[in-house]
């Protein structure tokens, strides 16, 4: 049995319409794994119920031959999602006992093609973090160890227990969202493909939000292939979300052919740090290295307002915040602080409610928001936002794709970078600038770091322009042939 | 123009949440820390540049005003941590 979690979506797939297993057969395999995996804490609500009806209901259709995109797939869905009558919480206190009676649509999209929901995934507390360790219901294990030393470590975040439920081969795929790396950097630290669309791709409809002006929906898998059929089930117009965009949603597996032939690759000098360890150096040069082998064009860029991009996104993303979390206040759902007053119970239970990174940020958006500093924090973002845009615009007239390290680090150990909010922010410094510009990216993992753990390469692409860059992403994976297996992973089947 | 005590009571207040009184000042040095490092961003000249509003240009889309299928009030109530009589419960506003 343990063979069927070892494949990738695409293969499962064919293995179902071959009639070689079920769908229930695999999703057993999948909650078997899930249970073995429980000390990871990849998922605060199981549903394997529901995962065992929604199997047989896939072998029903499955026998009559009218199998969808993703017919028996099962998958683990970040607590983000809204899922009708099933735990949503955004793994924050606030939302205890919240269950949605509607569904969001990119999860209504994968039912209609037939997905298996295992549970729901842990992740930072409303998505506010890079390690997962701001939930509620506690860190997420990853699945990687650094070679001789136990400490556990980070899988990265927000999407973080999506992420680590992949890479411990417990799910064949995962949802999650990207605001300003949430899907690309756990990834990344986990050695698998994780894909953000641009923004507007996916409908944000029942998704809990954070910052809606940047918040996208997006795949986590164990193949690029994986990640295009994902796309191509959750994305899609909306008529409601009045930010999602009505262009046609191309068949991405389709278009991948591993030809990157005259693809001008560009590469940014800017995210050329200091101090950036030589390991995630020498890995980007070798991804231009494999892209020039094949006959693309290296171009170096300029994205002259790259180090604004993290500032930026620190007062955007607050802003945006401190307005969506405004609706929890202890009236229509979640947790309540009882208190005769009702400002007081306001406060009290969003004080109780809410973990100290999101009231943090709920702070710095009010501070920024608020009377006689709008124009000099709010306004000014807003007018960065226009210039680091306008540095893509300006280097996609010379570039198809652009090819840059997706995290500053490999993993680290938990407890690592707590003491210092913005520590934990240059996560994402190659992650966020792409976010602001609402542009598709996607990471590939492409190599080990010294002490064994895997380092990703992130490829950005022009607006609605997936298709292009999914290809070049697949050529990636191909040239880097990444094969090696989390501790987690090996110990158990050795 | 450093976040003294009484700026982030302030904040605090706006935001409706709750802050100990001993927790004043380790949120005054956290947000003055976030605030120093976002100040970078006055070095550069945004004059005459336009704000963005949206990453993607679009018009938003019109729909015909007509009545939909809404969630039917009491699954909506069924969430709230003190419904009655098909209204959400507070504490009293009025005397």
């Amino acid at each position: 049995m343990s063979a069927l979690t070892d494949l990738t979506i695409t293969s499962a797939r064919a293995g179902l319409d071959a009639r070689e297993f079920s769908a229930r057969e695999l999703t057993e395999a999948h909650i078997a794994a899930a249970e073995a995996a429980r000390e990871l804490n990849t998922l605060v609500f199981e549903t394997f119920d529901l995962a065992r009806a929604r199997a047989d209901a896939a072998d029903k259709r499955l026998a009559a031959g009218e199998g969808s995109l993703l017919e028996g797939v099962p998958l683990a869905i970040k607590d983000l999602y809204c899922t009708r009558g099933v735990h949503s919480t955004a793994c924050s206190h606030i939302l205890d006992g919240f269950e949605p009676p509607y569904e969001s649509t990119v999860t209504e999209n994968l039912w209609r093609e037939g997905a298996v929901m295992l549970g729901k995934a842990n992740m930072d507390e409303f998505a506010m973090g890079s390690a997962n360790v701001t939930s509620y219901y506690g860190n997420v294990i990853n699945p990687w160890r650094r070679q001789g030393d136990d400490k556990p470590l980070v899988p990265g975040g927000s999407s973080g227990g999506s992420a680590a439920a992949v890479a411990a081969h417990m799910a064949l795929g995962a949802t999650g969202t990207d605001t300003g790396g949430s899907i690309r950097q756990p990834a990344a630290f986990c050695g698998i493909v994780g894909l953000k669309p641009t923004y507007g791709r996916c409908s944000r409809w029942g998704l809990i939000a954070f910052a809606s002006s940047l918040d996208q929906a997006g795949p986590l898998t164990r193949s690029v292939e994986d990640a295009a059929l994902m796309l191509r089930a959750m994305a899609g117009y909306d008529a409601k979300d009045s930010t999602s965009v009505d262009v046609p949603v191309p068949d991405y597996v389709a278009a991948l052919n591993g030809d990157v032939k005259g693809l001008r690759v560009g590469v940014p000098a800017e995210y050329r740090l200091d101090g950036m360890p030589e390991e995630i150096e020498t890995l980007w040069r070798q991804g231009t290295e494999w892209f020039k082998a094949a006959g693309a064009e290296i171009v170096d860029i300029s994205l002259p307002h790259t180090k604004y991009s993290l500032p930026t996104y620190y007062i955007v993303a607050p802003a945006e915040c401190s307005s969506n979390l405004a609706r929890y206040d202890g009236v229509r759902f979640g947790l309540r602080e009882a208190d005769s007053d009702l400002t007081h119970m306001y406060e009290r239970t969003r004080a109780k409610g809410f973990g100290a990174e999101v009231q943090r940020r709920i702070m710095i958006g009010t501070y920024v928001l608020s009377a006689g500093y709008y124009d000099a924090y709010y306004l000014k973002a807003q007018k960065l936002r226009t210039l680091i845009a306008r540095d893509f615009q300006t280097a996609f007239e010379k570039v198809d794709v652009v090819l840059t390290p997706t995290a500053p680090s490999a993993a680290f150990a938990i407890g690592e970078k707590m003491d210092d909010p913005i520590a934990m922010y240059l996560n994402d410094i190659f992650t966020v600038p792409a976010s602001m510009a609402g542009l598709p990216g996607i990471s590939v993992p492409a190599g080990l770091s010294n002490d064994g753990l895997p380092l990703g390469l992130q490829l950005l692409g022009q607006p609605f322009d997936e298709a292009r860059m999914l290809n070049a992403a697949q050529f990636l994976e191909t040239a880097a042939a990444f094969t090696a297996q989390p501790a987690w992973l090996t110990e158990r089947a050795g | 123009m450093a976040i003294d005590k009484a700026t982030v009571l302030r904040i605090a207040k706006l935001a409706r949440i709750e802050v100990a009184d001993d927790a004043t000042d380790g949120l005054a040095d956290e947000l003055n820390a976030i605030m120093a490092w976002v100040e970078q961003l006055s070095e550069v000249d945004t004059d005459g540049v336009e704000p963005m509003t949206s990453v993607v240009a679009v018009t938003l889309p019109l729909r015909a005003d007509v009545a939909g299928t809404a969630v039917p009030r009491e699954d909506l109530l069924a969430d709230a941590p003190n419904a009655e009589g098909g209204f959400f419960v507070v504490p009293k506003v009025i005397e």
